[in-house]
């Protein structure tokens, strides 16, 4: 994201919206203005932000509890009306933060702190779509989900997210890049271990890819 | 001897995490003997002369703790 | 025109950039009169958004930009708004937040009461905060008052809450708007606006060393003393030598004028105190007039909260009843005028 930021010569005009969870020091990493909001509330900060200054590249970034769980009205509804801004989804299927509770995006039978049974889709439903969903809006019109467990997916997913950032300069709509994250502390593996779980279970789920992009249709307003 | 590349691992930032050394193609980099301050085995470069700078260890680090030189 | 209406005409000419709020009885006549002025005008924004929670999110991202921002709800959507209100306290963020309360608790009723006073002036959200509340008791106040709410909001870096009810919103009274829409307002120096030519700075609440947090209280507070000392402001009526001083804010001051006036017309020394700051509520007047006024009759459309601010300031060294009438309910001046003389009487106060 710095790169892109950097190399987009971003730096000047860039604000950053960390919510609360995984995403929340984020504004000790990157040396653009940035503030903090409450849980949930991203996607409504970012919309503010915009709308009153509409020079800005305004960005969120979200880990899934934050988008998908206590944010999805204010995400759902800011990807409909098309806002100008830019949202990184860090999916780890976890609540990372907080210990290792189960998130929107848990898979069936993954054992978190409160799933320790395993997340059984009668009790719990199954891990949430978030990003097909977004789809379904006229408002977004880029979505792509890549993850960061090789370094061909990590090039991925920055051209990724230098395209959602391109989208939002050219003013065409709603972006997102929804990242598959590792968080071997929460999964209770080695770091290599918890790269290979996003291959072998996350991407079966989640598949990686373009989910829409309408970019090339639109017309700048 | 002249080396193509070369990379300097930040010892403190380094949390062992072992995905450089399982990417590095030519296999340079280990874990090292000594501790960090924080208690973890850093990574560890092997300057063997055979290193090309390809950088996918500092695209993988996830503590963004290597340095890459080339040339 | 209606207080309503009146609060957005005032608003625009303040400068309010932008307008997020949801649809709640009974002030939607407000939310649709910004949606009429700001939603097409060049550089403003309006914004029906899917909830209170994410109003008030949306006007703490036009506030960190260095606008003049606003939300107006009713009760349960005030309640939703608290956690919103508390970060933009803790941050020191200008934002005018508009409460045209009903009957409560639950979704209540949407006819005027007076029951969100401890919620507004207490930082109704979690934490150790104050909100500047402003509470008019007119039509032609709703207008001022809007105005002195993005001012001292902007000047104090504080969120404004302008606590009116739905009778003053929903009543039609002459109103006269003291100030043209400003061409151009300055950029707040302290806004997120991109780091060109400075260092980045964040606005952040969040803090991970409690002394450091602690510093941060403190500072609020200091800020909060200086608000007192500067911004208290109340109306009197007939207090000089008077037994018995009724106290009142908002639909409920106008009630009782008409009830104090009664009274006074049938030989009653009675006269009347009405704080326009709620918070700061005027202690210090409270204090003074206790010196020869030793009778208060608080009188308030609740179960009593403002009583409690009187009951504080007095030190015990006067003596409070109270009148009030929860839910909705709109007294009359002609009851409050039997309340008044049947108190006169028990207390000898001719």
């Amino acid at each position: 994201m710095t790169e892109v930021i950097d190399e987009m010569n971003l730096q000047d005009k860039a604000i950053g919206i960390p919510p609360a969870g995984c995403a929340v020091f984020a504004y000790y990493y990157f040396d653009v203005d940035m503030a903090e909001c409450a849980h949930g509330r991203g996607a409504a900060v970012a919309t503010g932000l915009k709308r009153a200054y509409p020079e800005a590249i305004v960005f969120t970034y979200q880990g899934d509890g934050d988008l998908a769980a206590i944010g999805t009205a204010e995400t759902i509804h800011a990807a409909n009306r098309g806002e100008r801004i830019t949202t990184i989804f860090v999916n780890n299927a976890v609540y990372g933060m907080t210990g290792g509770q189960m998130a929107p995006t848990t898979l069936l039978d993954q054992k978190t702190t409160t799933t320790p049974y395993g997340r059984d889709v009668k009790l719990e439903g199954g891990p949430l779509k978030i990003s097909e969903m977004l789809a379904l809006t006229k408002g977004a019109v880029y979505i792509e989900r890549t993850a960061v467990n090789s370094p061909a997916n990590i090039r991925k997913t920055k051209k990724a997210i230098r395209k959602a950032f391109q989208t939002q300069i050219d003013d065409l709509g709603f972006s997102l890049v929804e990242i598959l994250s590792p968080c071997p502390v929460n999964w209770k593996m080695t770091p290599l271990e918890s790269w290979q779980w996003i291959d072998q279970e996350m991407i079966k789920e989640f598949p990686l890819g373009v989910i829409k992009d309408v970019t090339g249709e639109k017309d700048a307003d | 001897m002249s080396t193509k590349g070369r990379i300097e691992i930040d010892r403190e930032f380094c949390k062992g995490c072992e995905i450089c050394i399982s990417f590095c193609p030519k296999n340079l980099i280990a874990p090292s003997d000594k501790l960090n301050a924080s208690g973890y085995q850093p990574a560890s470069f092997n300057d063997n002369g055979e290193c090309t700078g390809c950088a996918i260890c500092a695209v993988v680090c996830p503590e963004v703790a290597i340095e890459v030189y080339r040339g | 025109m209606d207080g309503n209406s009146a609060i957005g005409e005032a608003a625009v000419r303040a400068g309010c950039q932008c307008y997020f709020g949801y649809p709640i009885t009974p002030q939607n006549e407000l939310t649709e009169y910004m949606a009429i002025h700001l939603s097409r005008k060049k550089g403003c924004s309006f914004i029906q958004a899917e909830s209170e929670l994410a109003a008030i999110s949306m006007v703490h991202g036009a506030s960190l930009a260095g606008v003049r921002a606003m939300t107006s709800s009713s009760s349960p959507g005030i309640s939703l708004m608290q956690e919103g209100i508390s970060y933009l306290a803790a941050c020191g963020l200008p934002a005018v937040i508009v409460n045209m309360s009903r009957g409560g608790p639950g979704l209540g009723s949407i006819s005027a009461a007076q029951s969100d006073y401890f919620q507004s002036t207490r930082g109704g959200g979690h934490g150790d905060y104050r909100t500047i509340v402003l509470g008019p008791s007119s039509v032609q106040e709703l207008a001022d008052l809007t105005h002195r709410a993005f001012d001292l909001a902007d000047k104090y870096q504080i969120p404004v809450i302008i606590l009116g009810d739905g009778m003053l919103g929903q009543m039609k009274e002459p109103v006269e708007f003291k100030h043209e829409a400003p061409e151009e307002l300055p950029v707040r120096s302290l806004a997120l606006r991109g780091a060109k030519g400075r260092p980045s700075r964040f606005i952040k609440t969040l803090s991970s060393q409690p002394i450091d947090l602690e510093e941060i209280n403190w500072s609020l507070f200091r800020r909060y003393q200086l608000i007192k000392k500067e911004e208290t402001t109340y109306d009197t009526f007939m207090v000089d030598d008077a037994k018995l001083i009724v106290v009142a804010f908002g639909i409920a001051a106008r009630i009782a004028k008409g009830a104090v006036k009664n009274a006074q017309a049938n030989g009653l020394k009675v006269g009347m105190l009405r704080p326009t700051t709620l918070w700061p509520f005027p202690s210090e007047k409270v204090k003074e007039l206790v010196k020869q006024t030793k009778h208060f009759l608080v009188f308030e459309m609740s179960m009593g909260q403002m009583v409690e601010d009187v009951q504080l300031a007095l030190e015990g060294k006067g003596e409070v009843s109270f009148y009030g009438r929860p839910g909705g309910v709109i007294p009359t001046p002609s009851e409050v005028f039997r309340v008044i003389s049947r108190l006169c009487y028990q207390k000898g106060l001719k």
